[in-house]
């Protein structure tokens, strides 16, 4: 599974830059008299091997201001660097050509096959034809494509989704160390979508770009992004932060309808069980005193015994009821079983699980097995409406 | 006519093969120049109408009213100027050409999809890479089909050629001598053979342009994501 928060995202690779914009704004020349900018005063850093997704409703400015990174748009004022350098001051080819960008409708060129889309950059800096058609099998390979089922072909040949691989495929193949992707995903239905997302996140976690992601889609924002920003109508950058933040605590009313009633919720999908303390859970073995056992879930709130094996695997619960008062407890007093977790299932999954099974526990064990405690109900829940743990960077200007 | 002559003279044409196939060379030469630099000259406009699209206006406007022109009229007005000669016969068939390849190569622009020229610029083609290696080709489909058209249409009027004199008229010289000798062969001839080029030349230029184009072979309509706009004249 590949989620948000995989700890191996934050080595940052030596190919990727900071992406900084300082006080942007874009102004089209409009005849109305009060013309609010596409993008109004925008400020804000992406370090190095982050993804941030610029997410907001349709026509808040978010093509435009991605645009302003490559310069297929000039700023009215306001500077965008990259690892410190005024994008405006680089020769503007030089400028693309290191940079990747992916739109939704893809724009592979229909009358070159899917290896020379591929090979587009390299061709255009002047690589050697070996060398192209080695990186260009290399990208197919690491989008999914099979190099000898798809080289050859034509766009028009293809589906979507594989499309939509050849575009980040072709993007990639200089290594740029920024790329500039525009709902990429946009264009596809949604079980590809997903698709697409888990393998761009697996990719990214071996790659490491700075990669800015235009999505109006919140959840894929919250999926994508090390970092979101989320923009108005008008241009404004409503809100920075960690997808956790966000959600968490939203910097105005805009920002909290926008992401939705059910921003605890999705919160939930972002945390994993092993952000929990775990609760003790009270075992006892096959074998064991039953009136000792007993005792000790009297002196406990939570009445209820876990009957685990010689190698501490659970077997099943024991109400209090259950335990004899006397004798010893043996494997077949256990009445019934919760849903096992592991350290790796997000919250959502797990309060999901508890609420089916109509349980107040689930148990969490490790990887061979062995029990590891307790995640209750109420520590979701009260997750949930915890505030953020860490405060990262908010907006502000860069440097 | 005569009555009692046949209606083709096969012995006629079996000696005279020679001289049928002169004029046969000497036709297609005619139209294949007149269509050539009609090519590069409409080529030439379009270019310049690509970058100042204000000019493609103006330069449909000129081209279209040249096109109304009579030719009989233009040569007319021409032949105090340039004699009898080729050149005289060349500069209306040219002219003829250049509504209609200017238009198809201005449409081969359109057609090509607005989000191919963003990602060329987006990974940074230059203006000129961008022409070449991006547009040019994927226009050709347009640009070929007025090739078709004003090849079609200048091999037949070359026929008129014959009127500014012998030496270089082509077929329609075969026309205008069987029609003043009352010989019907030679008339017979030179139309079945105008005919058969006009449609060779088509067949040429269609098997040109599948082979300039394998990547739009069954798919022609359904390049990147979207249709090509042909003009409605384009048959
Ligand atoms: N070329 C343009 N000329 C004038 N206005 C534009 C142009 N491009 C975009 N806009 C306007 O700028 C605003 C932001 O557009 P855009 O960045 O495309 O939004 P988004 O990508 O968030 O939907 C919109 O109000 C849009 O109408
Ligand atoms: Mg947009």
């Amino acid at each position: 599974m590949s989620g948000p928060s995989s700890p191996d995202r934050t080595t940052p690779s030596t190919r990727a830059a900071t992406v900084a914009f300082d006080h942007v704004t874009k102004r089209y020349p409009g005849t109305r008299a009060d013309n609010p900018g596409a993008v109004e005063d925008l400020s804000l850093e992406v370090p190095a091997g982050k993804i941030c997704v610029l997410v907001g409703p349709s026509g808040c400015g978010k093509t435009t201001s991605l645009k302003m990174v490559n310069r297929l748009i000039e700023p009215t004022s306001g500077r965008i660097l990259i690892d410190g350098a005024d994008a405006a001051r680089r020769d503007v080819t030089e400028l693309r050509r290191s940079i990747g960008y992916v739109i939704q409708q893809v724009g592979l060129f229909p009358h070159q096959t899917v290896g020379e889309n591929v090979a587009t950059v390299p061709r255009l800096l002047g690589w050697p034809e070996a060398r192209r058609r080695e990186r260009s099998e290399e990208l197919l390979g690491l989008v999914g494509l099979d190099p000898a089922t798809y080289r050859d072909r034509y766009p028009a040949q293809l589906s979507g989704g594989e499309r939509q691989r050849v575009g980040v495929a072709r993007a990639l193949a200089a290594d740029p160390p920024v790329m500039l992707m525009d709902e990429p995903f946009g264009a596809v239905d949604p079980i590809v979508r997903e698709r697409l997302q888990n393998e761009f996140l697996r990719l990214q976690a071996d790659l490491a770009k700075t990669i800015l992601f235009v999505t109006h889609d919140i959840d894929e924002a919250i999926k994508i992004g090390d970092l979101v920003a989320v923009m108005q109508v008008g241009g404004h950058l409503a809100q920075f932060g960690t997808p956790e933040e966000i959600l968490a605590n939203p910097a105005s009313d805009f920002v909290a309808r926008f992401v939705g009633a059910d921003r605890g919720l999705k919160r939930l999908a972002l945390a994993r069980v092993e952000s929990l303390e775990l609760r003790p859970a009270i075992t006892a073995r096959p074998g064991d005193d039953a009136a000792a056992a007993r005792s000790r879930i009297l002196a406990d709130p939570f009445e209820y015994l876990l009957l685990v094996d010689a190698l501490d695997r659970p077997i099943g619960w024991l109400a209090e009821r259950q335990v004899p008062t006397s004798g010893v407890l043996s494997e077949a007093m256990a009445a019934s079983m919760s849903p096992i977790l592991d350290r790796r299932t997000t919250l959502k999954d797990a309060l999901a699980m508890l609420i089916d099974a109509e349980v107040q526990a689930g148990i969490v064990v490790d990887r061979r097995g062995v029990l590891r405690g307790l995640v209750t109900v109420d520590m979701i829940v009260e997750r949930m409406r915890s505030p953020v743990a860490a405060a990262t960077s908010a907006a502000g200007p860069p440097g | 006519m005569r009555p009692d002559q046949p209606l083709i003279d096969w012995a006629w044409i079996a000696e005279h093969l020679d001289d049928i196939g002169l004029r046969l060379v000497q036709h297609l030469g005619i139209s294949a120049l007149a269509v050539a630099i009609g090519l590069a000259i409409a080529m030439a406009l379009a270019l310049w109408a690509r970058r100042s699209p204000g000019l493609r206006g103006p330069v449909t406007g000129v081209t279209g009213v040249l096109y109304t022109i009579p030719s009989l009229a233009m040569f007319a007005a021409l032949v105090p100027f340039t004699g009898l000669t080729l050149l005289t016969a060349e500069i209306p068939l040219v002219v003829y050409t250049l509504l209609i390849l200017f238009r198809n190569i201005m449409a081969g622009f359109d057609g090509v999809p607005a989000e191919v020229n963003e990602a060329a610029d987006g990974m940074g083609y230059r203006s000129s890479e961008r022409l070449r290696q991006i547009e040019l080709p994927l226009a050709v489909p347009l640009i070929i089909a007025g090739v078709r058209l004003a090849s079609v249409s200048t091999i037949g009027l070359v026929m008129i050629v014959s009127l500014l004199g012998r030496n270089f008229g082509g077929l329609g010289v075969l026309i205008t001598e069987g029609i003043q000798t009352f010989f019907a062969t030679k008339v017979y001839v030179g139309a079945a053979l105008s005919v058969a080029l006009a449609v060779a030349a088509d067949l040429a230029l269609v098997a040109l342009e599948r082979r300039a184009t394998p990547w739009a072979q069954g798919v022609a309509i359904d390049i990147a994501q979207g249709p090509i706009r042909t003009p409605e004249w384009i048959p």
